[in-house]
């Protein structure tokens, strides 16, 4: 279903990144981790994925910055973005929402609910 | 003899219906208005004097109030009917009690347990919203468990999986359940401690006063090539913790403009630190009584003379709630922001009696030219052998023993009071 389709998850947990990688994969998509947010705009720009899964709380830096940078950009401005995030408040969703993500999913996820909003996001 | 849970709500409704203020019926009963708030909110539970009293006043049985009696489970019944809405016969509420008591009290105890797990909810959403070492706890624990729960549903529903990642899912699965089983127990701990704050009524000022005082005043993480990490989590409730990371910050921001160098080489004198660091009076005064080793007393406190900060030095009486002796300079320099104002003051009472006082007051506005003026005031508290004359101050009016003092707002506990001067001016004891 992926079809190479390439994904870019920015998670600093590993493990976490780990499953998501082997799920995404199995389903024939490209997946690109990065750990921590660092320069991360640019890095995403350059990377140009089809879909980014983006977690909300990284090391250093908030997802949403990420996001309202990327969407400031008008290479990045349409990227399909999943926001990954353990504080399911109806405020963080809210947040999430006006910066401009276009899935919000709370950890714990299922799997096969991840796999089908990934797919959906994917579609060309 | 105590309350159910559902006390506070009974109250609070029996005396809204009767039209009676909170306020009116705490003076009544003989308590605060805020004690009677925390009862009616179910943060107190009430004596049994208090109760009869509270009946009386009330015009019920104190069975009503406590939810004992055969009435207030009607009562109790029909209301959990109303909040529910539907079809419920509640005409019939008696006859129901009276044929199945047992379901009925079932009833009742399931609406308590709801009202209770909803109240938790609402206070716990309002923790993680504004309680960051909550807010972490609970991401470790979450990020966690999403780990464990992918890993295993990958390992469970993946019947072809390579060995290697199935050895690698197994190894991040024995890591990620530790990890959560840590998290779990830290989470445990901290709700446990903040609760036993929260019950002992711990207030969050003085919990951070003792935890810079554990510390010895001195934060010394802040200093230069001291790690800059200052570890909040000794203390257990919310509110404290936030007031301390305010300080953490100042604190630092006074450590980055004030060198210890320039500490020691000003002699004593805020004035001198400040214009040599180019800070403000005030924190000059913080950055010396804060100093590693100081033996100086600081008190700081805000425009309304709210106390902010008690450093306190023997012999000279801070109190831990109400208002300070309106005589301290502190209040003085409220009146005269960026002039230095000094005293030699005297306590009443035995031992170190003789203190030098330097106050100063400072107004900022922080919203711009046309904002609002925000006032804070410290002084500094030295005790000294000093003979001169000096001004008679107190802690505070309560435990105050100076009989004739001109600004005594409130009788003293202490000794019988000799009325001042009716001349002399507005003090009414």
């Amino acid at each position: 279903m992926g079809a190479g389709r390439h994904v870019l998850l920015v998670e600093d947990e590993p493990n976490i990144a780990e499953a998501i990688r082997f799920i995404l994969m199995r389903d024939g998509f490209r997946v690109t981790t990065y750990n921590d947010g660092t320069g991360a705009v640019s890095r995403i720009v350059a990377a140009a994925p089809d879909v980014l899964i983006l977690d909300l709380m990284l090391p250093g830096v908030s997802g949403l910055d990420i996001l309202s940078g990327l969407r400031a950009d008008p290479a990045t401005a349409g990227l399909p973005v999943m926001m990954l995030s353990a504080k399911g408040l109806a405020r963080d969703r809210e947040a999430a929402e006006r910066a401009g993500a276009n899935v919000f999913m709370t950890k714990p996820f299922s799997n096969a609910e991840m796999l089908a909003q990934v797919r959906m996001l994917a579609l060309p | 003899m105590t309350v159910t849970v559902l006390a506070g709500a009974r109250v609070r409704e029996r005396r809204l219906a009767l039209g009676l203020r909170q306020a009116d019926v705490a003076r009544s009963l003989g308590i605060s208005g805020s004690y009677l708030n925390l009862i009616e909110h179910d943060r107190r539970r009430i004596g049994p004097a208090v109760l009869d009293r509270l009946a009386v006043l009330l015009e019920v049985d104190p069975a009503v109030l406590t939810g004992t009696g055969e009435a207030a489970l009607v009562e109790e019944l029909r209301a959990v009917a109303a909040v529910a809405g539907g079809t419920a016969e509640v005409d019939r509420t008696a006859e129901m009690l009276g044929r199945f008591p047992g379901w009925a009290a079932l009833i009742a105890a399931q609406a308590r347990k709801v009202g209770q797990l909803e109240r938790a909810v609402e206070a716990l959403n309002d923790r993680i919203g504004h309680d960051p070492h909550l807010s972490q706890a609970l991401h470790e624990v979450l990020s966690s468990a999403s780990s464990v729960r992918s890993t295993a549903a990958i390992l469970v529903e993946t019947e072809d999986i390579d060995a290697a990642w199935r050895a690698r899912f197994h190894a991040n699965l024995h890591q990620d359940s530790t990890r959560l089983v840590a998290g779990t127990e830290a989470l445990v701990a901290y709700l446990d401690s903040v609760e036993a704050a929260e019950a002992q009524g711990v207030d969050p000022l003085e919990e951070v006063e003792g935890w810079l005082a554990a510390q010895g005043w001195h934060l010394a993480a802040l200093e230069p090539g001291g790690g800059g990490v200052v570890d909040l989590s000794a203390l257990a409730s919310g509110a404290a913790r936030i007031l301390a990371q305010g300080w953490v910050v100042q604190a630092a921001a006074d450590a980055a403009a004030m060198p210890m160098a320039a500490v020691e080489g000003c002699g004593g004198d805020p004035v001198v630190l400040a214009r040599a660091c180019g800070t403000g009076v005030l924190a000059a005064m913080r950055r010396l009584a804060l100093r590693p080793g100081s033996a100086e007393g600081f008190v700081l406190c805000d425009g309304a003379g709210a106390v902010l900060l008690r450093k306190p030095v023997a012999g000279f009486a801070m109190p831990r709630g109400g208002a300070a002796c309106a005589l301290w300079p502190l209040f003085a320099a409220l009146a005269r922001p960026g002039m230095p104002v000094t005293a030699l003051g005297e306590m009443p009472g035995p031992g170190v009696r003789r203190f030098a006082l330097r106050a100063w007051c400072e107004a900022s506005h922080p919203a711009g030219f046309g904002g609002p003026e925000v006032r804070r005031a410290g002084m500094l508290i030295a005790a000294v052998s000093d003979g001169g004359e000096a001004l008679a101050l107190g802690g505070t009016c309560r435990i105050c023993p100076r009989g004739g003092c001109v600004a005594r707002r409130e009788p003293s506990i202490l000794s019988e009071m000799v009325p001042p001067d009716p001349q002399a001016g507005a003090a009414r004891f």
